[in-house]
């Protein structure tokens, strides 16, 4: 996502969680699918969810809300997984409602306000505001840090 | 000409043919006589020219070009098989390998060939290698007592095959002379230079240089193209004086195959053999031999990345998984058109999973025919007789595990040569034959594949062995004294080990066995060694046949679906709830005997408590690591199922206890239970 300096402007798809709107780029985003069957994967941090079956390929999942520390919810219809591919993996992100592929401006994103001090700060690389929508801009790489060992200690 | 979209090709192409020139190099030296296996070599070192000389690789082109001649004089019978001569020649066919393998990597396959070109050069004249011409005489002899049949290469054949459709015809005269000839090169002068009148002579048995020197008994022949009669040729030959019959035979495309039939069924087998040091024996020789050509011929292949081999894979999957869904409606709707369907889709589907699953087993003979050269090549450096033996070659494997494989096996070998098979005088000292063996065998069993490296040299040295592993702290002298001989055999696998006392060029390089372990164990196998001393070794390694489908048990934790590797199953037990007994908060059962833990899978998974007690039962896995069992508490058992192993994918490293994933018939991902994890 470093290059988008480059271009006028950046088409993203807007997602869902609780009230508020996220953007990620197209460019990383290989599919939206509705729900599927989820095994669950033992001794891994609470946010993820498991692994599911895509198209033959085992994919991870990450429950994007548990992972900013909001409130839990069941997966419902509207729920979506939009799987992701970053430089060395797959995987796919629970998220409320996938709503809409935007071409944002490029000089409309800004940096993200100092102020917030919440545990999502850190997954934030901007904010865009588009027409009366406020877009929050992820920085992926830093939301899908991979899962290390969980430790013998644990155990 | 832009090359670069060939190269691959061209390398991969030239990599088959080394190997071919090795292979049959190596069943030349044991069969000095058989013509056909030089023929074959040629035809390798002649393809790997063209394809150079059009690469532009101008080095592999020369020393090919220089190869080739030698190999032509060999199949003409002017020079004999030697093992000086072959070591040259294996030369050039190392130096060709180098030159490839640099082509692979970038470079630009240049290298000096010229003291190779020279030496080659050198056998091709005949200067070099005193014997050669008294041996040619012998050969000529015996020829020229079968009515001298003249032999063609693959040039001289186009020549004469191309002269026909021109309307040439071609003959072989057969010119012999008076025992009373006294100026025996000038008649022959004189009878070429008549021919050469009425044609175009192809070549001559034995060559120009040797009739002018008069190097040669009665009898010579001349393949000449013409359009003369036959008739006329003789009456014009006849006129040369003190010449005793002209015989001509007419030369067709026919005659042309039967030549070469005669020349292998009638090469004279009681010739005596060149000495050589990996010498097999002869009968298993023989049938390898034919063997090789068999597969030759009906052997035509494609070479496809096994990324590609794996997507089809993951599709097939898809595919059976829709299947399964199929089957489920088919036996709600019971429409029998329906179910008859599904049934041949179920049945094709069956055989087309096997036809994947097949496509990635490769023989073991890729691996193991870069061994018998490697085991010449060291016997010479080693100044030891070994015969190496190889059992099973055509034994398959997957292609993931063969290429991991190959590295731990020279290891072994070399090990095996260096310290296990003694020199030849300490052999005889020992009353043991001068030439050591080494066995390689590979074979099946069960979803494993065995190789076994035998050799019938020292073996290990209890007292040396124990002696070292003390000194380097890998035993305690007091449990030194209990351990049995095969334990002792199994510490040369330790890490930090090496019994050579002496750094030699072939072991000593500071790696030590303890890798061959590793690799293997890595792989899912198992190494193991049993030594009687003064007898020999056998290390045996034990791989899982793939590492992409294993069989395993599936079983069902709470309405979870896990998948135990049968490799680590010992065996499946329904025990009573009441036979579970306490040990220091652990709980365990006796198993025959033994008193082993049991490890609660729905603890370990974190599952939700359980809400009702078991009836009373409790269904247990017993799994083993090495020598050490445990039994993994299960609620129930589905059966066993032979799987697709897949990774759990770079962002969840490593998960706890969970080697990887599968996915089901219904679609589920199952996931794979590490036992090696759950047993410390």
């Amino acid at each position: 996502m470093t290059d988008i300096l480059n271009q006028k402007e950046m088409k993203v798809i807007v997602f869902q969680l609780l009230d508020m709107e996220y953007a990620i780029s197209v460019d990383i985003v290989q599919s939206i699918e509705k729900v599927l069957s989820v095994t669950r994967v033992p001794k891994t941090p609470a946010y993820v969810k498991g692994v599911i079956n895509l198209r033959g390929l085992v994919t991870p999942i990450v429950d994007l809300r548990e992972r900013f520390g909001l409130a839990t919810k069941e997966m419902d219809d509207s729920s979506r997984i939009i799987i992701v591919t970053l430089d060395e993996y797959d995987v796919g992100l629970i998220v409320d409602a996938a709503n809409d592929v935007l071409d944002i401006p490029v000089d409309a994103i800004e940096p993200q306000p100092e102020v917030v001090g919440t545990i999502e700060s850190d997954f934030i690389s901007g904010v865009a505001k588009v027409e009366k929508h406020l877009l929050v801009m992820l920085n992926l790489d830093k939301v899908l840090e991979p899962v290390k060992r969980a430790t013998l200690d644990e155990f | 000409m832009d090359t670069n979209q060939y190269l691959e090709m061209f390398i991969d192409e030239s990599k088959e043919h080394l190997q071919a020139c090795n292979e049959h190099l190596l069943e030349l030296e044991k069969n000095p006589q058989d013509l056909a296996i030089v023929n074959e070599v040629f035809r390798s070192a002649h393809t790997l020219k063209g394809m150079s000389a059009t690469m532009g690789y101008e080095d592999i082109a020369d020393l090919t070009h220089m190869m080739e001649n030698v190999l032509d004089a060999i199949r003409n019978s002017k020079i004999r098989v030697t093992t000086e001569i072959l070591d040259i020649v294996f030369r050039a066919v190392d130096y060709l390998e180098e030159m490839v393998l640099d082509i692979a990597s970038g470079g630009t396959g240049k290298k000096d060939v010229r003291e190779l070109v020279d030496s080659l050069n050198r056998i091709e004249v005949g200067g070099g290698v005193a014997e050669a011409e008294t041996a040619a005489t012998v050969v000529l002899e015996d020829k020229a007592s079968q009515e001298d049949a003249l032999n063609y290469d693959g040039y001289e054949m186009t020549v004469i095959s191309q002269s026909f459709e021109q309307g040439f015809s071609a003959f072989e005269i057969i010119v012999k002379l008076r025992e009373d000839c006294l100026l025996k090169a000038a008649r022959v002068y004189m009878v070429f230079e008549i021919l050469e009148k009425s044609g175009e002579i192809v070549k001559s048995e034995p060559k120009v240089e040797r009739l002018e020197n008069e190097d040669f008994n009665e009898t010579f022949t001349v393949a000449l193209i013409t359009k003369e009669d036959a008739d006329v040729l003789k009456a014009k030959v006849m006129k040369v004086s003190e010449i005793e019959s002209v015989t001509v035979i007419s030369v067709t495309t026919d005659y042309l195959m039967r030549d070469k039939y005669n020349e292998i069924s009638e090469s004279p087998d009681s010739n005596p053999q060149v000495i050589i040091e990996t010498d097999v024996k002869k009968g298993s020789n023989d049938q390898k031999g034919k063997r090789n050509t068999g597969v030759q011929s009906g052997n035509k292949t494609i070479r496809v990345n096994i990324d590609r081999l794996d997507i089809l894979m993951n599709l097939f999957e898809e595919l059976v998984i829709d299947r399964g869904r199929l089957q489920s409606i088919a036996s709600e709707i019971h429409n029998p058109e329906l179910n008859e369907t599904v049934e041949r889709i179920t049945r094709v589907s069956g055989d087309l999973q096997s036809i994947i699953l097949n496509m990635r087993m490769i023989p073991v003979e890729t691996v193991f025919n870069r061994f018998p050269k490697m085991v010449r090549q060291l016997a010479r450096d080693l100044n030891k007789k070994i015969e190496l033996e190889v059992i099973g070659a055509e034994t398959e494997l997957d292609r993931t595990v063969i290429d991991e494989i190959g590295d731990p096996l020279v290891h072994l070998i070399r090990n095996a040569l260096d310290h296990g098979i003694e020199s030849p005088a300490e052999r005889i000292a020992k009353g043991k034959p001068e030439v050591g063996t080494v066995t390689l065998r590979a074979y099946h069993s069960g979803n494993h594949v065995f190789i076994e490296l035998e050799d019938d040299g020292a073996g290990v040295n209890r007292e040396r062995v124990l002696a070292k592993a003390i000194k380097s702290g890998i035993v305690s002298s007091e449990m030194a004294q209990s351990l049995t001989d095969r334990q002792v055999a199994e510490l040369i696998l330790a890490s930090g080990f090496s019994t050579a006392e002496k750094i030699s060029d072939v072991s000593g390089r500071g790696v030590g066995l303890d890798v061959v372990k590793n690799t293997i164990e890595s792989l899912g196998g198992f190494i193991s060694i049993e030594s009687k001393e003064g007898q020999g070794s056998l290390f045996q390694v034990q791989l899982p046949l793939t590492l992409s489908i294993i069989s395993v048990m599936l079983v069902e934790l709470e309405s979870e679906v896990f998948a135990i590797p049968l490799s680590s199953i010992i065996e499946t037990a329904i025990i009573q709830t009441s036979e579970i007994m306490k040990a220091h908060n652990q709980q365990v059962i006796d198993f025959r005997g033994n008193i082993i833990p049991l490890v609660n899978l729905t603890e370990i998974f974190e599952m939700p408590e359980r809400i009702g007690e078991t009836n009373g039962y409790q269904s247990i896995v017993i799994v083993r690591k090495g020598e050490k069992l445990a039994g993994l508490v299960v609620d129930s058992f589905i059966g066993q199922q032979e799987i697709v192993l897949k990774s759990l994918g770079n962002y969840l490293q490593s998960v706890f206890a969970i080697s990887g994933a599968t996915i089901l018939g219904n679609g589920q991902v199952a996931l794979i239970v590490d036992c090696n994890a759950l047993i410390k």
